[in-house]
């Protein structure tokens, strides 16, 4: 079986794989990182995105093959080393943005893609760039506020009661 | 998903030597389609090649012409921000899919596909562009044969796509509730030498021109010439998320609602 | 005054930090060492005979384990069904028996045939191709009516028709009803269809089975919404393993909405092929064989009448449903159009004859059973539909029709069997018109006009029974099971405790909401107080979580396991402090003696208990550990009213949600925040179920919606921002929280606000349409404004 290599959250990481193994297999099964998820197999739902060399990534919808050399980044890697959660994180705590956790790694990666190329999105752009994250817990409101806070926005006039 | 080996050639020249190789071996764009069918078990190629790696035809530029040049394996999110000389282009590949899929995704692909529902075959239409090949250049026109269905002979690959850039031009999308993909989208395009009016996610047959509807645009390029005509819903896809009578009213809707934006 | 600890404070929830940095154990994080994979193959046919199944092939395959089909399963139990239904005429429900896998026939698309065990997924699919499974096509039915037809192909040889049961409720008013709606001022008719949904958790199913030979104890890690419930009917009814043979562990579960309450075949085919093969075998769920193998949800077809007098009260109402079982009974499907349904058809109103007819059909699609609110967005969606189509007949107000018909003296006895403890209709009702902003929508109808829209408003109340159930009543209505809760207090010695509660989360945050509740009760800080749940093997029984129940039932129950904690403190603190027990006080943490200084803190009092030297061993055991069962005397019931504002783009049908309004009552509220996000969620799902979610079968059983690509799940740009508010609270009068539940009010009130909305739209702009059975999506909406 070929041998595929990488770097995975700062650290080399290779293993064998078939040429049908997906990327978020490698991680899961091989690397034994499962905070990504797998919620569908119509590339839909967003629970495995990831980012592969700086892109958000659907990691259902790639070959782990594909990853040879890139530099990718799980739900994992986005923490500290001492465990301090980054900015992103705290806001989904600090603002409910999660209920069961199964949608949140990629709601996450998604967010911190999304902060990365537009840093104070408004509502829209939110809701329009989570299109591919489907989060059947939460009814969107709080993950899109805890974006809006956590690009420094001003939240505390978003109706919630 | 049935087994299968995965080569990453770096050069055009490698791909098309391991295309020839077989029969059984598959050209792998962005994925965002092919995996999802392999993950159905209703492909079973024994080799993937993929042409993700190929630098040389990824990228958009400029040719003598003034055609916006985009190379096949280059992803949504790169023409999204990159085509800036056409923004009714960009916008299209902007509005593919989602962020992940629309990093991933690739035009040469979704050409080679040929999708009934999808954007990039409407833009292709109705910009008259020239899908290139490793072995030859195919008009627009000459380039869709039906649902799913290209000229593109076995082993062929897209190299570049040749987009001439209108006057104006817009594409509205009505987005199927579930799979977004478009439910009907028209891509509308004014020329030196006429309209172009190509409607994507409407008939059985695939992506196809309005004739009707280019016509009476050339001579007015406004909403309101588009007014009377109407399609009928014969052959148009009829399923879960609409007749055909309402796909065939949606493709007048939505071409007046494009040639408004097109400005 | 916003609290920052403890009952009605907001706290952060702990459960957060695993969930944000990919440490969430869920049950597909699992593999143990040796573990083989089971693929199913399924029926591709809706109805069949399956006459033979040829494993051969499959056999010889490589990494093939072992390969079974329904013939291995001959001494095993069926799935068992939970609640039993009698009819009209006081016969039980007709009930099938439903094999682990299938025998003798195929009857729905989906239908597991055989299963393959191999070394790795792939393998297992491999082989399962290579299975022969010889199915003679039958004919098959779909449609409820036409299943009930003379001649219909049965679903159930051994059954006498496709009719499951034909269910009337309360059989002694029929007549009275009958006569009320002949002889009425006026009478509204509205047939509707409560669309079948999917439930969708985004985590799809998965079991582990596991076996030890040491220890003859069988494991099953599985995503269960209750734990010990799986453990009784699999363990009873299934395999013949006793309980304390049989661990059932369901560890963070990504979502359940119901789904993940029944037990499927597939638990049970995991835990007995570990022990047959003597090593683990795991199956994951795609998100394709979900749509094919969970539960689906609602599924009725209704027709609704509404009697009124002349001064526009409610006289009488009188509803005949069809309501699809699906090929099997899942585990309480009987109950839902049954006991959770009809009971609610009073709604907030003072309606004095109510009949409730029920035919339960067998169909050959997925079998069908509760999905969040279960029944009571049934009964909700009709009557607010009913009367809103009443309001508009009479030409007066919708909200004020339905205000003068409030029921406003508590506690209220319907005439559907459940009595009301408290509520305030007005209140709510008052309340949403405030934070709806009504008053502006005249100035916004003309705004989306002047863009080419349509603009409507809907407005409904509703209520519901939930915090289920009284053990005695279900009991007399047929439930196999009781529905109390429990809840085991540890303390520890150093002052910690670990409440083990047989409720269960999924994302409800128990582990922060219960500890609050516990860390106040004594005065502690929350972080003192661990909640264990999931596992059977250090939880006592409980019923799970479902229904609305956990704080009302479960939170009870730790209620109650925690007072009985509280009084032996109260006792040690007496004997540590030389004190009369009646003299005790505790606040904050700390025992006093009153009306001196002494006092003894909370740590004091748990060290001597494990530590007693200076302790009344005469009188009282070391130790302090409670354990409580809790068994609610009554249902409870929220209530509320809700608004919602949509455009219509009368070009396409395309409907937008502009706004939507919530205000609830839910008695006393632990954490704020995580009420709202339960209220969000079931909001989204309700929209979702009233404009996008379709799930729809061909005339051959065949499944349109199987994927995402078909089924509408709602996305964030599908939704605003809603307005929620629970500050009307009537608080209950019969669980020691005084809450009422708020997991499912989102879900059961919502569709009616929906299409209430799109109504008021399109007649507001000269449509003649009365209603638009769900989805409404844009298709359907265009398709109604240009008909006719």
């Amino acid at each position: 079986m070929p041998q595929v290599k990488m770097t995975v959250n700062g650290k080399p990481a290779s293993g064998e794989v078939e040429g049908r193994t997906l990327l978020v297999e490698f991680l899961r099964e091989n690397l034994g990182l499962t905070g990504t998820h797998v919620g569908c197999d119509t590339s839909q739902c967003g629970a495995c995105v990831v980012h592969v060399d700086g892109k958000a990534v659907k990691s259902c919808t790639m070959f782990a093959a594909e990853a040879e050399g890139a530099e990718v980044l799980t739900i994992e890697g986005v923490a500290a080393p001492d465990g301090t959660m980054d900015a992103v994180q705290q806001a989904f705590q600090e603002h409910h943005g999660l209920q069961c956790g199964f949608c949140t790694p990629g709601m996450v990666m998604s967010a911190r893609a999304l902060l990365a190329e537009n840093p104070t999105p408004s509502e829209a752009e939110i809701r329009d760039y989570l299109e591919g994250n489907i989060c059947r817990c939460t009814g969107y409101h709080n993950i899109v506020k805890a974006i809006m806070a956590a690009s420094g926005q001003d939240v505390s006039t978003i109706a919630a009661e | 998903m049935y087994a299968f080996d995965i080569e990453r050639p770096t050069t055009l020249a490698e791909a098309v030597k391991h295309m020839a190789a077989s029969e059984e071996n598959q050209a792998l764009g962005g994925g965002q389609t092919l995996i999802p069918t392999l993950k159905q078990r209703l492909a079973s190629p024994e080799k993937l090649i993929s042409l993700t790696g190929i630098d040389e035809i990824r990228g958009i530029c400029e040719d003598d012409a003034g055609r916006i040049c985009i190379g096949a394996a280059t992803t949504h999110a790169e023409v999204a921000s990159g085509a800036t000389a056409y923004p009714a282009l960009a916008a299209l590949a902007g509005n593919i899919g989602d962020p992940a899929v629309r990093n991933r995704g690739t035009i040469g692909g979704s050409l080679a596909n040929n999708d009934p529902s999808a954007c990039y075959p409407a833009a292709a239409l109705g910009s008259g562009a020239t899908i290139v090949t490793d072995k030859r250049e195919i008009p627009a026109d000459d380039y869709f044969e039906g649902m799913f269905a290209t000229a593109l002979e076995e082993g062929e690959i897209i190299t570049e796509v040749k987009f001439p850039v209108p006057q104006k031009a817009a594409y509205m999308k009505f987005e199927q509730p579930a799979s977004r993909f478009a439910l009907v989208g028209v891509f509308v395009a004014k020329y030196a030498d006429g309209v172009r009016v190509a409607v994507t996610g409407a008939s059985e047959e695939g992506v196809f021109r309005w004739s009707e509807a280019e016509a009476a645009l050339a001579s007015d390029f406004s909403a309101g010439a588009v007014e009377g005509l109407s399609l009928s819903g014969d052959g148009m896809i009829s399923d879960l998320h609409g007749s055909g009578d309402y796909r065939a009213h949606l493709v007048g809707v939505m071409t007046k609602r494009a040639v408004a934006a097109a400005g | 005054m916003p609290k920052d600890s403890g009952i009605g404070a907001s706290s952060k929830r702990r459960e957060d930090v695993r969930f944000l940095t990919g440490a969430g154990h869920y049950t597909d994080d699992i593999d143990l060492r040796g573990q083989a994979y089971v693929h199913f193959l399924r029926s591709d046919v809706a109805h069949g005979i399956l006459k033979n199944v040829d494993t051969s092939a499959a056999e010889g395959m490589p990494g093939v384990v072992r390969v079974f089909t329904g013939a291995d399963f001959a001494e095993v139990g069926g799935l068992p069904c939970g609640w039993q239904i009698t009819d009209r005429e006081g016969n039980p429900m007709q009930e099938p028996a439903h094999p682990v896998l299938a025998q003798g026939k195929v009857r729905h698309v989906g239908d597991p045939i055989a299963a393959v065990v191999a070394e790795t997924r792939e393998q297992a699919r491999d082989a399962a191709e290579a299975i022969e499974a010889e199915i003679e096509d039958l004919p098959a039915v779909v449609d409820m009516k036409a299943a009930l037809k003379d001649g219909a192909p049965k679903v159930h040889d051994d059954l006498t028709s496709n009719l499951c049961y034909d269910w009337g409720f309360v059989e002694e008013n029929r007549e009275a009803v009958d006569a009320a709606i002949k002889s009425a001022a006026h009478v509204t008719t509205l047939e509707l269809k409560n669309n079948r949904l999917v439930a969708n958790p985004m985590e799809p199913r998965v079991a582990v089975g596991d076996y030890s030979r040491s220890t003859g104890e069988s494991t099953l890690y599985t995503t269960s919404q209750n734990p010990h419930v799986i453990r009784l009917l699999m363990g009873a009814f299934v395999l013949g393993i006793p309980e304390h043979k049989l661990r059932v562990v369901a560890p963070d579960v990504g979502g359940g909405f119901g789904s993940k309450i029944f037990h499927y075949a597939e638990e049970a085919f995991c835990t007995f092929a570990a022990k047959a093969l003597n090593r683990p075998v795991k199956w994951t769920s795609s998100r394709s064989e979900a749509f094919i193998t969970d539960a689906h949800g609602r599924d009725h077809v209704t027709k609704i009448e509404l009697a009124l007098d002349k001064d526009n009260n409610f006289v009488a109402l009188r509803t005949e449903t069809h309501a699809n079982m699906g090929a099997y009974l899942s585990t309480f499907a009987p109950s839902v159009p049954t006991w959770l349904h009809g009971t609610l058809m009073a709604g907030n109103y003072k309606t004095p004859l109510i009949y409730v007819n029920v035919k339960a059909v067998f169909t050959n699609t997925v079998p069908v059973d509760a999905y969040r609110g279960a029944g009571r967005p049934e009964a909700t969606f009709q009557l607010e539909r009913v009367i809103d189509k009443a309001a508009r007949e009479l030409g007066v107000d919708p909200v004020e029709l339905r205000r003068q018909n409030f029921i406003t003296e508590f506690p209220y006895a319907t005439p559907v069997a459940v009595e009301y403890d408290t509520g305030d209709y007005n209140a709510t009702l008052d309340k949403l018109l405030e934070i709806a902003d009504l008053a502006g929508f005249e100035a916004r109808l003309a705004e989306s006009k002047k863009n080419g829209k349509l603009r409507g408003l809907g407005v409904n109340c509703y209520i519901e029974a939930c915090g289920i159930a009284p053990s005695h009543l279900v009991g007399q209505l047929g439930a196999r099971a009781g529905l109390y809760e429990s809840a085991t207090v540890r303390v520890n010695a150093t002052g910690g405790l670990v409440v083990m509660t047989g409720s269960h989360s999924h994302g409800q945050g128990h582990e922060t909401s219960f500890a609050q509740v516990v860390a106040d009760m004594i005065g502690i800080d929350e972080n003192m107080v661990e909640i264990v749940h999931g596992d059977t093997a250090n939880t006592p029984m409980g019923m799970g979580t479902y229904g609305s129940r956990s704080l009302a039932v479960g939170g009870s129950a730790m209620v109650r396991a925690t007072e009985k904690i509280i009084a032996k403190a109260r006792k040690i603190a007496a004997h540590l402090m030389e004190a009369s027990e009646a003299d005790i006080e505790l606040k904050n943490g700390q025992f006093s003696v009153a009306g001196t200084d002494k006092s003894v803190a909370w740590g004091d009092v748990t060290l001597a208990a494990y530590v007693p030297h200076n302790y009344p061993l005469e009188d009282l055991e070391p130790g302090l550990e409670e354990t409580a069962f809790y068994d609610p005397s009554n249902f409870t019931y929220p209530a509320g009213a809700y608004a919602c504002e949509v455009e219509v783009d009368p070009d396409t049908g395309k409907v937008t949600i502009e706004g939507f309004a919530a205000a609830d009552d839910f008695g006393n509220v632990v954490n704020p925040m995580i009420v709202e996000g339960q209220v969000h969620g079931g909001l989204a799902q309700g929209i979702g179920q009233a404009l996008l979610e379709n799930c729809a079968y061909d005339e051959d059983g065949q499944l349109l919606s199987a994927s995402y690509m078909d089924y509408a799940m709602p996305r964030a740009d599908d939704v605003p921002f809603y307005r929620v508010d629970h500050s009307c609270q009537t608080p209950c009068t019969h669980n020691p929280l005084g809450v009422k539940g708020c997991g499912e009010a989102g879900a059961i009130g919502s569709p009616p606000a929906v299409v209430n909305a799109v109504i008021d739209a399109l007649q507001r702009a000269g449509r003649d349409v009365t209603h638009i059975d769900m989805p409404l999506s844009p298709s359907r909406v265009w398709d109604a404004m240009n008909k006719g």
